[in-house]
C-alpha cells in the first residue's frame, strides 16, 4: 500500500473532520439543552463563511492584504465567530424560543423553515455565484508555506485548522467543565425545570448555548473557506447535514461523542473518496449513519434514554 | 412541560379562552364550531369547481397550472397521512413521489425498451411505492422524533445521489456500464398514458385524470379518517406508549401511515412523470419536500381541506409572482390585509395606511432633492403611475438594496416584541421599508422571493398559529 497516498488521506480527512467536528457541536450543545434539533445550524455554518470572505476583501483580499497575515487570519476568525454566534441568537430568539412549550414536532418546522429563509437570503445577498477565498495567495504552497516530513507534504493551511480545532475544543471543554456557565448549561440540559429553581435562568443560559454553538460554525465555515477556497449559498446544507451526522453518531448531546463523530465522518468520506469513488462518498457517509442509528439509536458515546410515562 | 409556579390547568384555560381574540375571533369561532363533517362537505362542495376549471381556464399555461396545483394537493394529501394523522415526522418522502415517477419512467420509455400498458403499471408504481414506504416505515419502529426525521431525510437524500449516479454502474454480470436513470439528464421520452382506451395526450386530459384521483383519494382518506385506522393514528400521534396500552397496534399503524403516504405520493410521481414526459433526479430535490411541508403547515396538518387549501396557495401563489403587475398587486393586496388582522382598532389601520402614504411621498422627494441622479421611476409605472413618486426605485445601487433588506428583517423582528405606541410607529418606516425591498429587488426575482416566502411562512405558522389555517386547535400536554 502506498504510504504517501494513505498520509495524505489522513490528512484530509482529519481537516474535513475538524470542520465536521465544530459544526457537530453545535448541534449537539443545542440538541443536549434544548433537545432540539437545529436545522438552521448548516446555515449559521455558511454565513459564518461568507462573514469570513468579506472581511478578507475589505482587508485587502487575499493578493494584496493591508495588514500582516496572522492578525488578519485572527480578525476572520472572530468576525466570523462573533456574526455567527450574533445570528444564532437571534434565531433562538425569533424561531425558537416562543415555542419553548410547544409539542415537538414544532420547533422542528419552525427550524426547517429558518433554514430555507437564511438560504434563501444568501442567494438574495451574496448571488449565487462562487466566491474565492484564494488561500495559495493568502498562504503560499511552496516550500515555506508547508512541512516537509520525507515525502510528505503538509500544507500550513490544514496544520493551522487541525490545530486551531483542537484549541476550540480544549476551550471549549474547560468552559463545560469548569466554569460556572459551564455548570450552569449542564444544569439545565439535566433538568430545565429543577435547574430554574436552582437559581439559573434557563433561558441566559440558553442563549449562552446557542451564541458559543453557532460561533464554533462560524469558525468553521471560515475553515472550510481556507482549506477549500470555495464558498456559496448552499454550502450549509450538506455540510450541515455532515454535521448532524456527526453529532448523531457520537452521541448527540455529547461533547466528546460530537469531536469523535466528526473525526469519523471526515475520515469516512476522505478515505472512501481515495480508495473506492468519489461518487459514492455521499452514500457511504450517510450509509454509515442509518446503520449506527438503527443498531445503537443513542449514538456510540451516547447513554441510553428512558422513557418517561 | 410548562413553567414553573403556573398552574397547567389554569393556563391551558387561559389559552383557550385567549384563543378567539380579535375582530376575527368570532369569525374563527364559529367556523371551528362548524365541526369536521359538515366543513369538509362544504369543502367537496368548493371542490366542485375543479371540473369546470378548464372550460373557463382556456389557455395552456393556465391548465398547467391546475395540473401543478392538483399534484400538490394529492402530494400535500400524502404527506398529511404520515405527518398530519400518525405524527411522523417523515422528511423522505419526496423520495417515494420521485420514486414512483421513475417506476413509471422505466416501465413505460424506451430506457430498457418496456412498454407496459399504463393499467398495469399504474397498480405496480403503487404497490411498489407502498413497499418502499414499509422499508422506510420499519425504523420508525425504534427512532422517535427528529432521530426519525433525519433518518428519512438521509433516505432521500440517497435517493437524489443515486439517481444522480446510476448511469454508468457495472453489475458484476455485464461488461459494459449500465444506465439506469440516465444521470443528471434523467429519462427523456416517456409514453403518454393509456387507460384501456382513453389516451391521454394533452395537458388538459392529465387534468381531468388529475382531478378524479384526487377525488378517489380525497373520498378514500376521509373514509380512512373516521373509521378505526384513523383514530388509532392520531391516539398513537398523542400518546404512543398510552395507545399500546389500550391495545392500539402502534407500530402496525406507523407502518400503514407510512405505506399509504408513499402509495399517493408513488401514484402521484408517475402521473408527474407522464405529464412531463420526463424524469431528472432535480425535480426530487429538498427544495420540493419544504415546498409541501410549507402546504400542509400553512393549509393545518392533520385536516385534509387544510392540506388541499395549503397546496392550492403554495402552487398557485408563485405563477401570479411570474408577472410584476400581478405580484404587485397580491404584494399590496396582503400587506393591507395583513394590517387588517394584525391591527386593532380598524381606525387605526386607516391613520397607518395614511403615514405611510406622507411619509412615502416626503421620502421620496428628500431623496429625489439630494441625490437626484439615484432615483429612477417605476418600471411601465405600476397601479396605474400611483407608485411613481410615491416608492423609491434605486439605479444599480445593489449594496444598498441588500442593506435595506437585512434592516427590514430586523425590523419586522423588532416589530414582534414591540406593543402598543411604539409598536405603530415602527410599523410605518417597516411597510415603506418593505415597499422599497419589494420593488427595487423582490418583484424581479420571483423564484428566491418564493424561497423566502415559503421559509417565512414555516416559521410564522409555527410561531402564531400551529394548527395551520383550517386545523382545529388542540391545547396538547407536550412530553
Amino acid at each position: 500500500m502506498d504510504v504517501d497516498f494513505f498520509v495524505q488521506q489522513l490528512v484530509n480527512g482529519l481537516t474535513l473532520g475538524s470542520v465536521y467536528a465544530l459544526i457537530a457541536l453545535g448541534y449537539s450543545m443545542v440538541y443536549g439543552i434544548l433537545k432540539l434539533l437545529n436545522f438552521a445550524h448548516g446555515e449559521v455554518y455558511m454565513f459564518g463563511a461568507f462573514i469570513g470572505y468579506f472581511v478578507l476583501s475589505a482587508l485587502g483580499g487575499a493578493s494584496s492584504p493591508s495588514i500582516p497575515v496572522a492578525p488578519l487570519l485572527v480578525i476572520m476568525f472572530l468576525a466570523a465567530m462573533l456574526g455567527a454566534g450574533l445570528l444564532g441568537v437571534v434565531i433562538e430568539r425569533y424561531a425558537y424560543r416562543p415555542l419553548r412549550n410547544a409539542p415537538r414536532i414544532a420547533p422542528l418546522i419552525s427550524a426547517i423553515g429558518v433554514s430555507f429563509f437564511l438560504q434563501a437570503s444568501a442567494l438574495l445577498l451574496f448571488t449565487a455565484q462562487f466566491r474565492t477565498y484564494d488561500t495559495p495567495q493568502l498562504i503560499p504552497i511552496d516550500t515555506t508555506g508547508r512541512i516537509d516530513a520525507g515525502p510528505l507534504h503538509i500544507s500550513l493551511t490544514r496544520i493551522l485548522v487541525i490545530v486551531s480545532t483542537i484549541g476550540l475544543m480544549i476551550a471549549l471543554t474547560l468552559l463545560v467543565s469548569r466554569t460556572r456557565l459551564g455548570k450552569a448549561m449542564r444544569a439545565v440540559s439535566y433538568d430545565r425545570e429543577a435547574a430554574a429553581m436552582m437559581g439559573i435562568d434557563p433561558d441566559k443560559v440558553i442563549v449562552a448555548t446557542f451564541f458559543i454553538g453557532s460561533a464554533l460554525a462560524g469558525a468553521a465555515g471560515v475553515m472550510f473557506g481556507l482549506v477549500f477556497e470555495r464558498v456559496f449559498h448552499l454550502m450549509g446544507f450538506t455540510a450541515g447535514l455532515k454535521g448532524f451526522t456527526a453529532a448523531v453518531i457520537g452521541g448527540i448531546g455529547n461533547i466528546p461523542g460530537a469531536m469523535l463523530g466528526g473525526l469519523i465522518i471526515g475520515l469516512a468520506e476522505s478515505f472512501s473518496t481515495g480508495y473506492i469513488s468519489s461518487t459514492f462518498q455521499n452514500l457511504i457517509v450517510f450509509g454509515i449513519l442509518i446503520v449506527i442509528l438503527l443498531v445503537r439509536p443513542t449514538g456510540l458515546l451516547g447513554s441510553p434514554v428512558l422513557k418517561k410515562v | 412541560m410548562s413553567r414553573i409556579g403556573s398552574d397547567d390547568w389554569v393556563e391551558q384555560q387561559e389559552l383557550r379562552s385567549e384563543y378567539y381574540t380579535g375582530f376575527t375571533g368570532p369569525a374563527r369561532k364559529a367556523f371551528d364550531r362548524v365541526g369536521p363533517g359538515p366543513r369538509f362537505f362544504a369543502f367537496l362542495a368548493i371542490c366542485a369547481i375543479f371540473p369546470f376549471f378548464p372550460t373557463v381556464a382556456d389557455s395552456d399555461f393556465l391548465i398547467r397550472v391546475g395540473v401543478n396545483v392538483l399534484l400538490f394537493a394529492l402530494l400535500a394529501l400524502g404527506l398529511n397521512i404520515v405527518v398530519g394523522w400518525a405524527g411522523l415526522l417523515d422528511l423522505g418522502y419526496v423520495a417515494f413521489y420521485g420514486f414512483g415517477a421513475y417506476m413509471y419512467a422505466w416501465l413505460s420509455s424506451s430506457q430498457f425498451d418496456v412498454h407496459l400498458p399504463t393499467e398495469l403499471v399504474i397498480p405496480i408504481v403503487i404497490t411498489a411505492s407502498a413497499g418502499l414506504g414499509l422499508l422506510l416505515g420499519l425504523p420508525s419502529w425504534r427512532l422517535v422524533g427528529d432521530y426519525l426525521a433525519i433518518t428519512t431525510l438521509f433516505f432521500a437524500q440517497i435517493f437524489v445521489e443515486l439517481m444522480l449516479n446510476l448511469d454508468r454502474l457495472t453489475p458484476p454480470w455485464r461488461d459494459e456500464p449500465l444506465d439506469v436513470t440516465g444521470g443528471p439528464n434523467g429519462i427523456p421520452g416517456i409514453d403518454d398514458m393509456r387507460i384501456f382506451t382513453i389516451d391521454f395526450e394533452q395537458t388538459r386530459d392529465y387534468y381531468f385524470l388529475l382531478l378524479a384521483i384526487f377525488a378517489v383519494v380525497v373520498v378514500g382518506l376521509y373514509y380512512i379518517n373516521e373509521s378505526r385506522t384513523g383514530r388509532g393514528w392520531r391516539a398513537s400521534r398523542e400518546d404512543p406508549l398510552a395507545a399500546e396500552l389500550m391495545t392500539t397496534p402502534v407500530n402496525r399503524l406507523k407502518l400503514l401511515a407510512f405505506a399509504m403516504g408513499a402509495a399517493v405520493a408513488g401514484l402521484t410521481g408517475s402521473v408527474f412523470a407522464a405529464v412531463q414526459t420526463g424524469v431528472f433526479p432535480q425535480n426530487f430535490e429538498v427544495a420540493l419536500l419544504i415546498m409541501i411541508y410549507a402546504a400542509l403547515i400553512l393549509g393545518g396538518a392533520g385536516s385534509i381541506s387544510g392540506a388541499v387549501l395549503g397546496a392550492i396557495i403554495i402552487a398557485a401563489v408563485p405563477e401570479i409572482l411570474r408577472t410584476p403587475e400581478n405580484a404587485r398587486y397580491l404584494f399590496y393586496g396582503v400587506l393591507i390585509a395583513s394590517l387588517l388582522i394584525v391591527v386593532r382598532p380598524w381606525k387605526r389601520v386607516a391613520g397607518i395606511v395614511a403615514a405611510v402614504i406622507v411619509f412615502g411621498f416626503a421620502a421620496h422627494e428628500i431623496v429625489a432633492l439630494i441625490w437626484p441622479d439615484v432615483v429612477v421611476g417605476v418600471e411601465d409605472g405600476g397601479l396605474g403611475g400611483l407608485l411613481d413618486s410615491w416608492v423609491l426605485v434605486v439605479d444599480d445601487h445593489e449594496t444598498l438594496v441588500n442593506f435595506a433588506f437585512v434592516f427590514l428583517v430586523a425590523a419586522v423582528l423588532i416589530l414582534t416584541q414591540l406593543r402598543g405606541e411604539s409598536r405603530m410607529l415602527l410599523l410605518i418606516p417597516t411597510i415603506y421599508l418593505a415597499a422599497f425591498v419589494w420593488e427595487n429587488r423582490l418583484v424581479a426575482e420571483p423564484s428566491v422571493t418564493r424561497q423566502l416566502l415559503f421559509g417565512a411562512i414555516l416559521v410564522a405558522m409555527m410561531t402564531k398559529r400551529p394548527q395551520g389555517l383550517l386545523g382545529t386547535p388542540r391545547v396538547e400536554n407536550p412530553i
